[in-house]
């Protein structure tokens, strides 16, 4: 497997342009195109997770000078989320995206997005990991206003604006980074940091990246473009910008970033345990008064990330127990994953609606499990697990991460945990209320269930939820316990410079 | 003294960050947008700025000694380079959603612009 690992990015990027040509010949084709290659990419990052930790130098130059790929526990695990679900999107994209015209393009746009969110997972050089989060920016705002409607270009215009600020601001701090220590190996970055130590100007870096890579997780005073964009994009890559590419683009690289080559520190960590409480918070009160399927679920995305958030600040903190933090880490990458399989769920469903209704507003919708039962019952799962009801997947993460809080002495922000949960179950209960229970309306008496292209993801991800419930032991030693020691120990990562 | 040039690319910076935010118009928020990128590669490339630099090529009869001294960091001229190709990129994706919602909204102002709220 070692010697195959640029493929992860090689194999999509190669398919976006071969698609275009080959559609030429025939339209049919880009679906299997899409779905072959996301296939191919999601059993290659399957056998990854029995990989041990190894670094692959691009063109066998040595590591501080040559772009080093780097894989461990964290990257794995990312990887398996991300090939999966897009795997799953593919799935669901091959009957929704009929209704749309130029589906190649989508296609092509689609693989360019997974080639970038693979590269930022897998590299170890500063700059690389920039060129790939452009890649796979742009290609999500092409694809937020693939609509073409007053409201998708207005959307993904906003996106675009606030996205080229964060992209400014993330190759600031890598000119900082650069100018500092004369390096962007990331492994090579981390010593030599060590040797700068936490100065004025590391400090300016650290704010730069917090503001980049914080307005592509959607934190919250960076959070306005999302609620916009992730409802105005088609239902599949809804589901690939909330359960996927925040993500890969904004959380992971702030892990990474702040873990491994900053290093865990009292202030960063006291701002990101901030930030995640407001996200939370904010996100969870301003979803409550939704009446739009995607936009709801689009504020639900900034809250949880919250969570994800505020166990990664706390996990940060140089103080805290090794216990702690590892359980902070756990609850946190495991509710990354939690989230990645709900969300994603719950936006197909939302677009398994909106292709049989034509609508997602709460007004026009209800009592629709009668008429599409297996669509209704997934969503009913997805929402029931995000609320965090056991035995499903959510309920263990947050409880993961609200035990850490309280453990590691952080009472008021374990009790906003508990409070957003609430606040969390209020308008998922309101969500099925309004569209699967209550009274059936008079125009849609004749809505058939959905076609099972769009079904099979959609049982796939539901069953996923309650197995991820069930099962939290089985994943935990294999997954979790590897992600959250690559990230504790920087003195590892150090080392990936001279071979591992 | 060198380190006064600096001011240069903040001063674009800032300029550019106002044209952003305060500008209506979606035409001069794209040229801000591009102003404050270009200050980034103005940035980039006088952290590897050498007064009297030489370009780092080996050339015949050169001591390695002169070329330590003397030669110019090579890595930041050619992180400009694929930053300004990205800039392209992202460009002519401004330019062409500019055009399209033109079409639509028959305006570029942008507080005319407002299908989306909540």
């Amino acid at each position: 497997m070692q010697t195959y690992y640029p493929l992860f990015t090689a194999i999509p990027l190669a398919a976006a342009f071969l698609n275009l040509l080959l559609a030429k010949i025939s339209m049919k084709v880009s679906d299997y195109i899409a779905f072959l290659v996301t296939g191919i990419l999601a059993v290659m990052s399957v056998e990854m997770l029995f990989e041990a930790p190894f670094i692959y130098a691009v063109g066998n130059w040595r590591p501080p000078f040559g772009i080093l790929l780097v894989s461990d526990g964290l990257s794995s695990l990312m990887l398996v989320v991300i090939n999966f679900i897009s795997l799953l999107s593919v799935i669901f994209s091959m009957k929704y995206m009929t209704t749309y015209t130029a589906k190649p393009k989508y296609y092509s746009l689609f693989m360019l997005m997974i080639a970038g969110m693979n590269g930022v997972v897998i590299t170890g050089d500063m700059f690389n990991l920039y060129v790939f989060l452009e890649i796979a920016s742009i290609a999500s705002y092409a694809l937020v206003g693939f609509g073409t409607g007053k409201k998708e270009l207005e959307a993904s215009f906003k996106y675009l604006i606030l996205g080229g600020v964060a992209s400014t601001a993330v190759l600031f701090g890598i000119a900082f980074l650069y100018s500092i220590t004369g390096t962007l190996n990331m492994p090579d970055l981390a010593q030599q940091l060590e040797l700068v130590g936490m100065t004025k100007t590391v400090g300016f870096v650290v704010a730069l990246f917090l503001m980049g890579f914080g307005l592509k997780a959607s934190m919250v005073p960076f959070h306005a473009w999302l609620p916009d964009a992730h409802p105005s994009a088609p239902a599949p890559i809804s589901a690939m910008l909330s359960g996927v590419l925040i993500k890969a683009l904004g959380v992971y690289t702030i892990m990474r970033i702040m873990f491994d080559i900053i290093g865990r520190n009292e202030l960063i960590s006291a701002i990101i345990m901030f930030l995640g409480a407001l996200s939370m918070v904010i996100g969870g009160l301003l979803a409550v008064g939704q009446k739009d399927f995607k936009r709801m679920l689009a504020y639900s995305s900034i809250s949880q990330m919250g969570y994800v958030m505020i166990a990664v600040g706390l996990a940060l903190k140089p103080g805290a127990e090794l216990v702690v933090a590892t359980l902070a880490l756990i609850g946190g990458l495991f509710h990354l994953i939690n989230h990645a399989v709900f969300k994603s769920l719950l936006f197909l469903c939302s677009g398994a609606v909106e292709y049989r209704t034509g609508t997602r507003d709460f007004r026009k919708l209800g009592g629709l499990i009668k008429k599409m039962p297996v669509t209704g019952s997934a969503c009913a799962i997805g929402s029931l697990s995000i609320a965090g009801i056991p035995p499903f997947n959510g309920f263990w993460s947050k409880l993961i991460i609200i035990l850490a809080l309280f453990r590691g002495g952080y009472w008021i922000y374990g009790t906003v945990g508990v409070a957003v949960g609430f606040v969390t179950l209020i308008y998922f209960v309101m969500l099925q209320k309004e569209t699967l229970f209550g009274k059936l309306p008079e125009s849609l008496s004749k809505v058939k269930e959905a076609p099972f292209a769009m079904v099979l993801p959609l049982v796939i991800l539901a069953a996923l939820c309650v197995a991820m419930g069930i099962g939290y032991w089985a994943i935990e030693g294999q997954m979790l316990d590897s992600a959250a020691n690559a990230l504790l120990d920087k003195v590892a990562y150090m080392n990936y410079l001279i071979g591992g | 003294m060198n380190h006064y040039f600096y001011f240069l690319s903040l001063v674009l910076l800032v300029m550019g960050l106002y044209c952003l935010i305060a500008k209506k118009n979606i035409v001069k928020k794209i040229i801000g947008i591009v102003i404050t990128e270009y200050s980034i590669n103005l940035f980039l490339i006088l952290v590897g700025y050498r007064h009297g630099g030489i370009a780092p090529i080996f050339l015949k009869g050169m001591q390695h000694e002169e070329l330590v001294q003397k030669g110019v960091d090579p890595l930041p001229q050619a992180l400009v380079l694929t930053s300004i190709v990205i800039g392209l990129g992202t460009l002519a994706l401004m330019v062409a959603l500019c055009l399209r919602m033109y079409e639509k909204f028959k305006t570029f102002d942008m507080t005319k612009i407002n299908t989306l709220k909540g």
